[in-house]
């Protein structure tokens, strides 16, 4: 079974060629069946691998030996574990949902395009599954970088237009300093432990007491890479601008897979991060904190992507959260979680889009239920499940992080509920501003609205059901259910569960949180639904509103304090070291030249008695000199 | 009379050689210093010789050294007679053609 363990990153691969090279004689058809049927045949691998792995092994297989220089061995293998394979499943699973979809939202490009942007969305794909069943922190980062480039062509899809193209250069930009951080972070495991593969690493780093510095700078440099791929503060704001490439790009890799690339690290290596308990406070409160400030802009944000995008900001900030007081497997859960709901809100924006041609901004629109029915109930359902009303998969995965920061910190849980009722209020602003009421659009839009094709509704549906039974496999005990999930995920984190001693919550007490979470979630709907049905805000915010939309200036902050000043740098290199001292250098050595050659050719005077004169001169001049050398 | 003497006296010689072929603007007094020059070095090869001869005479009444100098004199006088027979007959084909012997006027390698 260990050789059907190439064939997941494969297919995709082989999709990316054919629909890469091939794009000018392709029908779009065709590049449909191909782009997505890859995908699909990954995702039936990827059961067969879960089905293997469910009892607790895992499936290593060496490709070749990639680099080999001393006593470094790094090989490029994979690793199918239970954590890669739930990944695997989400990455196949949910982009073949969103191959689907595109395949009927991108009709109006050109089939040359239409192919690239499935040669790029496979090639995505590819490196996130490189990503998540690389055997060693190398291939993890050949994936890493794989998907940073992929998003920066897809977000960048429209290439005409110079704003997304600066958007695609910024996401690019900011995932590089995050990187920065990784890379500093596997020089540094080559140098501490000799070599990158996860077993190797994970047993060299148990051996060390906790708290020291080394595992402690590790794990702080591994978590900077995170929050440059996982959009947490301070690198998150090119997230919001990712919002330029289509909308199935914003779901696949904005909200499902790309960005959960940092929890997955984080979670793989959760042994280092239980013995450096420093860096771990500096996880959840960097994540609790990038939740808060993304949910209070997208209580003001008018344009429907950009509500979104704010969201998964802050529900990754949830997922640091969790990893951050040591709820791993409920960090994984709330990805799984989220990657269900996310999807199906973005695709479901992307059929209100695609229904209003174009048109994003949800003042111009409302009432849009009875025009897009499916559209509009799959939208409530992802609605309601990102709120973390139960029984719908939100509630488990928040509240299983929600009780475990209650255990760390009493502060950490009050917090976390603030965020999760604005949660709860924004995402019904959004969806009674754009589904409730009147429609406020134009007479034009009015009479276009229809509802999306088979190809988008049915992803739709499938995305709904599942955001609404997924939370099952994660039922806790005190609730009754055996917590499929960490069952299943416990060999992963055991190392950790045993060095980490949580306070028990009592059941009372666990009953009280979740209910004064729920509670408080279900009033913030009512006021918001009540609020927003009739009136929506139309006009733009004004006082301390002004800045929430205004995302708190941070862009205009970054702008001030790091690009100004280094195209200032820029220049000065530019004009004076660059014109002036490299250039000035290199043309005077070409003048130089010149010159003596001009003197030079004097000498050739074509008089025979000027050059009798310079024999006798040399002949001197080699006598003097033949009496001082030995 | 050192050998010091004979030394100043041959480089004398030389140096005036020198000077003269390359300052003289006439072909005949350039070729006179050229012969100059080549007597200066039989001049100076003769009184080493000499000096030679004596320093082993010193030591053995019946030694041969230093013949060697006188004898290479001889040649350096062949090449000389052979080097002024067909430079002369140069200067006169020069003189033919252009009725002047001034050195200058042969500057045409510039072109």
């Amino acid at each position: 079974m260990s050789n059907l363990v190439y064939l997941v990153p494969l297919f995709p691969l082989i999709g990316f060629l054919i629909n890469g090279l091939a794009r000018n004689s392709l029908s779009k058809g065709l590049t449909g069946i191909i782009g997505s049927g890859v995908i699909l045949a990954s995702f039936v691998v990827s059961i067969l691998l879960f089905l293997q792995v469910k009892d607790g092994n895992t499936v290593s297989v060496v490709l070749f030996d990639f680099i080999k220089s001393g006593k470094l061995d790094i090989p490029f293998s994979f690793q199918v574990d239970q954590l890669s394979s739930i990944f695997l499943l989400i990455i196949t699973g949910v982009g073949f949902l969103i191959h689907l979809y595109s395949t009927a939202y991108m009709k109006e490009e050109s089939n040359a395009h239409f192919a690239r942007y499935f040669a790029y969305l496979n090639l995505f794909v590819f490196s996130m599954l490189l990503l998540v069943m690389g055997g060693n922190f190398l291939i993890m980062f050949i994936g890493w970088e794989g998907v940073g480039l992929c998003s920066y062509l897809l977000i960048g899809y429209w290439f005409k237009n110079n704003d997304y193209s600066s958007a695609a250069k910024k996401a690019f930009v900011m995932n590089r300093i995050g990187d920065f951080g990784f890379l500093l972070a596997m020089f540094w495991m080559v140098q501490q432990f000799g070599s990158l593969t996860f077993g190797d690493v994970f047993s060299g780093a148990e051996k060390m007491e906790a708290n020291n510095t080394v595992l402690t700078g590790i794990t702080l440099l591994l978590f900077l890479g995170a929050a440059g791929k996982s959009a947490q503060i301070p690198l998150y704001t090119w997230l919001p601008d990712a919002m330029a490439g289509p909308t199935p790009v914003s779901a696949l890799i904005h909200a499902a897979t790309m960005v959960t690339a940092g929890i997955y690290m984080i979670a793989r290596s959760n042994i280092m991060y239980t013995l450096a308990p420093f860096t771990q406070g500096v996880v959840a409160v960097i994540g609790l904190a990038t939740a808060i400030l993304a949910a209070t802009i997208a209580l003001k944000q008018n344009d429907i992507k950009k509500v979104l995008a704010y969201s998964t900001v802050s529900q990754l900030g949830y997922m640091f959260l969790g990893l951050g007081v040591g709820a791993y497997t409920g960090a994984v859960f709330h990805v799984m979680t989220h990657a269900f709901f996310k999807a199906l809100l973005f695709l479901g924006a992307g059929s209100v889009i695609h229904a209003m041609h174009h048109e994003q901004d949800i003042r111009s629109m409302g009432g849009l239920k009875k025009h897009l029915p499916t559209t509009h109930w799959t939208f409530l359902v992802g609605c309601i499940a990102i709120a973390g009303i139960p029984p719908l998969s939100g509630f488990f995965s928040k509240d299983e992080i929600l009780a475990a920061a209650f255990s760390k910190h009493v502060v950490y849980w009050v917090i976390g509920v603030l965020g999760a009722v604005m949660t709860a209020y924004y995402m019904f602003r959004l969806y009674a501003t754009t589904f409730l009421g009147k429609f406020r659009g134009t007479h034009e839009q009015e009479h276009h609205l229809h509802e999306s094709p088979a190809a988008m509704t049915l992803p739709l549906i499938i995305l709904a059901i599942l955001s609404a039974v997924a939370g099952f496999v994660g039922i806790p005990e005190v609730l009754g259910g055996s917590h499929k999930l960490q069952e299943f995920l416990a060999p992963i984190f055991a190392a950790s569960s045993k060095l980490q001693h949580p306070h028990a919550i009592s059941h009372a007490t666990e009953y009280m949180l979740m209910g004064a979470s729920v509670g408080a979630a279900v009033l913030a709907i009512i006021f918001a639904i009540s609020r927003f049905s009739k009136r929506p805000d139309m006009q733009d915010a004004t006082g301390f509103g002004k800045v929430l939309q205004n995302k708190w200036y941070v862009d205009e902050l970054y702008d001030a304090v790091i690009v100004k000043p280094l195209g200032r740098l820029s220049d000065l290199l530019n004009n004076i070291i660059e014109k002036l001292g490299i250039d000035g250098a290199v043309n005077g050595i070409g003048k130089l030249v010149n010159y003596g050659g001009r003197q030079l050719r004097l000498l050739q005077s074509g008089q025979v008695g000027i050059y009798l004169l310079m024999m006798v001169i040399a002949a001197f001049v080699l006598f003097i000199i033949q009496l001082f050398v030995k | 009379m050192t050998i010091q003497h004979y030394i100043f006296l041959a480089v004398a010689l030389f140096s005036i050689g020198v000077i003269g072929v390359l300052t003289r603007r006439n072909i005949i007094i350039i070729f006179m210093c050229i012969e100059l020059m080549l007597n200066a070095v039989n001049l100076l090869l003769v009184a080493f010789s000499k000096m030679h001869h004596l320093a082993a005479i010193a030591a053995d009444a019946t030694s041969k050294a230093g013949s060697e100098g006188q004898i290479f004199v001889f040649f350096i006088m062949v090449v000389a007679a052979a080097e002024v027979s067909v430079g002369l007959a140069i200067i006169v084909m020069m003189y033919r053609n252009t009725h002047s012997v001034d050195a200058n006027f042969l500057n045409r390698l510039k072109h």
